[in-house]
């Protein structure tokens, strides 16, 4: 598991910044993620996980900085180039965003009917491959109404690997999951990037689970890498910020208080504008 | 009241409904591209037009029959006192494919389709559906907005002839099964004096009109939804709202020009 980080990168993240509403979500971000790895971005809630992510997929682009990923620079491209990426890239979205109209079949078929001319056998028996390798086979008839949280994110998941992407974007795919659902996802993510021979970035807060299966974890915190490394080298560390979230204790260096200011002065001020 | 808080206020009101339109305008921009590559699936649109249809067909006959048979009743009531009975036929013919056939039919869509329409699409955007497609690399215009607003488009006009035929069949059995009136001087009479070149294109042509206006509001109501759901249930109201005021406006516009002939 212990892939070495000089491996050829696919995604690089150099210098980023990114504002919203004036408040910056990321300032001086690098990160890069290996060819073939699962790479975990681990941070709390609100951190910029999601916002991440959009970048990567040219959805947003950066204030400064560049994203590169297979040797292009997302946030410039033209809408034809980039969609010719997004093609290469699969993107499982925390709320599964599957078509409520369209059934589990048409779902995973979707992206191959509108990117691809194959003959309609081609493409039964493409899904129903990929549906194979979520386990979710027989469920080919259900509409997404008719799916536990587990089951659409693994529908979402042979969605997302439909057009043999090289790699695929996760993000939070452990949230609300039961115990069970959440060892398959997780032993999914893992199989999937190894027998489909692509790069995952797994993007989540859920530590244990994540340090299970990724060959490299970044912790984010206060819009940049506060620490990274192997998970074994995360669990050996003695930095306190990453003893925190490694350890979940509520507060540390990562504080527990949102901004404001001081509680006494708040409560003696009677007038709230 | 404080006046000046007051006329600051209608200023804020109508500024905010100019840059409204403003941004309307720049999505019909956006979408008309898109207009054509949706018509080159047409699959897409026959789907939608078929649930929008049927959305709404029932309803627009059901209104159809009973405006009908109303207007049998009180055309009846009015021109008997002139003696002008046998006109019947003409006046609710008249009446349905040049005014109440488009109008009503057009509100009976915003109501129904309409509202329908913008809540899918807020609905889509609301559950990250929207952006999924972008992310699948499927630009959302033309495979979800564009068809819904041709199936509107085209809808509309289609439920409009419906309503009005079934109008007159509703009239008919008013004025010869209730009033006793002759069905050949009904049917006659409509018959030599409804032009076609007129009336009935004058109608089409107000419900073609109709349609594009309400699919336009219902899918940009949609597509600017807040994503949440109380922004989905505002965007809905508003689509009801500023289509019934829309189609009534317009309507009083076209009926002036046309009534002169332009
Ligand atoms: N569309 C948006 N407009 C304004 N602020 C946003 C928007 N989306 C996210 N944010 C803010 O950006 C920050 C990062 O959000 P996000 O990337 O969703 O965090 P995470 O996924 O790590 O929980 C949050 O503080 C959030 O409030
Ligand atoms: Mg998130």
């Amino acid at each position: 598991m212990d892939r070495p980080k000089s491996a050829e990168p696919l995604v690089t993240v150099r210098d980023l910044a990114f504002a919203r509403d004036s408040r910056a979500i990321f300032q001086d971000l690098n990160l890069t993620v290996a060819r073939g790895s699962v790479t975990a971005i681990i941070g709390g809630s609100g951190t910029g996980k999601t916002t991440l992510l959009s970048l990567i997929g040219g959805r947003l682009a950066p204030a400064r900085g560049t994203v590169e990923v297979a040797g292009e620079v997302v946030g410039g491209l033209p809408r034809k180039q980039l969609f010719a990426l997004r093609k290469r890239m699969g993107m499982l979205f925390q709320s599964s965003a599957l078509l409520t109209d369209l059934d589990v079949f048409e779902n995973v078929a979707f992206p191959m009917r509108e990117h691809t001319r194959l003959p309609e056998a081609l493409i039964h028996h493409l899904v129903l491959m990929k549906l194979e390798m979520v386990g979710l086979r027989g469920a080919r008839d259900l509409f997404p109404a008719e799916l536990s949280g587990g089951m659409s994110r693994r529908v979402a998941l042979a969605r997302a690997i439909a057009l043999d992407p090289m790699m695929v974007m996760y993000d939070e795919p452990f949230a609300g999951l039961d115990p069970i659902s959440m060892g398959v996802v997780v032993k999914l993510i893992r199989e999937l990037n190894d027998a489909l021979d692509m790069t995952s970035i797994v993007v989540t807060h859920d530590v244990a689970e994540t340090c299970t299966i990724a060959d490299y974890v970044y912790l984010l915190g206060s819009g940049r890498v506060i620490a990274e490394g192997t998970p074994a080298d995360m669990k050996k560390t003695d930095a306190p910020e990453v003893r925190q979230f490694m350890g979940g204790l509520p507060d540390g260096p990562v504080a527990f208080h949102y901004p404001a200011q001081p509680y006494l002065d708040d409560l003696m001020t009677a007038n709230r504008s | 009241m404080n006046p000046v808080a007051w006329i600051s206020g209608l200023g804020r009101r109508v500024i905010a409904g100019i840059g409204r339109l403003g941004r309307a305008t720049l999505f019909l921009a956006r979408l008309m591209p898109a207009l054509g590559a949706a018509l080159a699936r047409g699959r897409l649109v026959v789907q939608q037009i078929y649930m929008t249809g049927v959305l709404t067909l029932v309803i627009v006959v059901v209104s159809g029959a009973f405006v009908g048979m109303i207007l049998a009743l009180q055309g009846y009531n009015t021109l008997v006192r002139y003696d002008a009975q046998s006109s019947l036929g003409l006046l609710v013919a008249l009446s349905l494919t040049r005014e109440l056939g488009p109008v009503l039919t057009a509100l009976l869509f915003a109501g129904r389709a309409g509202s329908a329409l913008t809540a899918e699409i807020g609905l889509m955007k609301a559950t990250e559906q929207l952006d999924g497609m972008e992310m699948m690399a499927v630009d959302p215009l033309p495979r979800v907005v564009a068809p819904r607003f041709w199936a509107g488009w085209i809808a509309v006009p289609l439920l409009a002839m419906i309503f009005s035929a079934v109008g007159i069949i509703g009239a008919y059995l008013v004025a010869v099964g209730d009033l006793g009136l002759d069905g050949g001087v009904f049917w006659s009479q409509m018959q030599s004096g409804v032009s076609v070149s007129n009336d009935i294109m004058g109608g089409l042509v107000k419900s073609v009109v109709f349609g594009f206006v309400v699919s336009w509001i219902a899918v940009f109501e949609g597509y600017d939804a807040k994503p949440t759901s109380e922004g989905v249930s505002r965007a809905t109201t508003r689509t009801v709202v500023s289509s019934s005021l829309a189609i009534l406006g317009l309507d009083f516009i076209m009926t002036a020009f046309m009534l002169r002939g332009l």
